[in-house]
């Protein structure tokens, strides 16, 4: 099947390739490494979804190429990209709800003292 | 070609990121954690499929996919809608 493409096919194609397998195991080093969840939710939601999209190009554009073009491709390509924003919304929901010991702290405030101004705030005065 | 000689790590590079899933998935100190690991293993499954696919040529592996794609997000709402509401049906 890969023998009788052209050049600038195989290279587009080896291209889109490498840069899908590399999207997709820098998210799921994400998911594995990252120390909680809302930030582990990062690497399969967006790094992972577009690694596979590019896979699934690459796959649709030798298909295209090799003479006998397909709608399988850009279906599933569609359908993932209409998905994985509607699970990543769930799953945050889920955590917010399920596990909110998970919820990262706000950061330290300093209670508000007489007279003094803040710096940005002097700026915008002037 | 240039395409044949990748494909190899390709298949490699996502046998790694299905295997670093399937750890969170087996370690994650929640259900958010484990049901996330369940979504990126078959976002995952469903381009080493397209891969599979791209390597021996067939077209068979393309409907595998489709049908692993409706599948695992219906499997990933239900989960989560269950886990909310205590219901699926509504």
């Amino acid at each position: 099947m890969t023998e009788t493409l052209p050049m600038w096919a195989d290279a587009l194609a080896t291209a889109l390739l490498v840069t899908g397998a590399a999207f997709a195991l820098i998210g799921s080093i994400g998911l594995a490494r990252l120390s909680d969840f809302y930030k582990r939710l990062h690497g399969p939601s967006k790094a992972t979804t577009l690694g596979v999209g590019c896979v699934l190009l690459a796959s649709a554009l030798v298909a295209a190429v090799s003479g006998k073009p397909s709608l399988h491709e850009v279906l599933i390509t569609v359908f993932l990209f209409l998905t994985a924003p509607v699970s990543a919304y769930l799953l945050v929901q889920l955590a917010l709800r399920h596990a909110p010991g998970l919820k990262p702290p706000l950061p330290a405030t300093r209670p508000m003292e007489q007279g003094v101004t803040y710096p940005q705030a002097a700026d915008a005065d002037r | 070609m240039m395409l044949a000689a990748v494909l190899p790590w390709v298949l490699g590079a996502l046998i790694l990121a299905l295997a670093l899933a399937a750890w969170r998935l087996l370690r994650g100190p929640g259900l958010p954690d484990r049901i996330l690991a369940l979504d990126t293993l078959y976002i995952n499954t469903l381009a080493l499929l397209v891969t599979l696919g791209l390597t021996f040529g067939h077209s068979h592996y393309f409907e595998v996919a489709l049908l692993i794609g409706l599948l695992g997000f219906i499997g990933t709402v239900v989960l989560a809608k269950f886990l909310l509401r205590g219901d699926i049906t509504e």
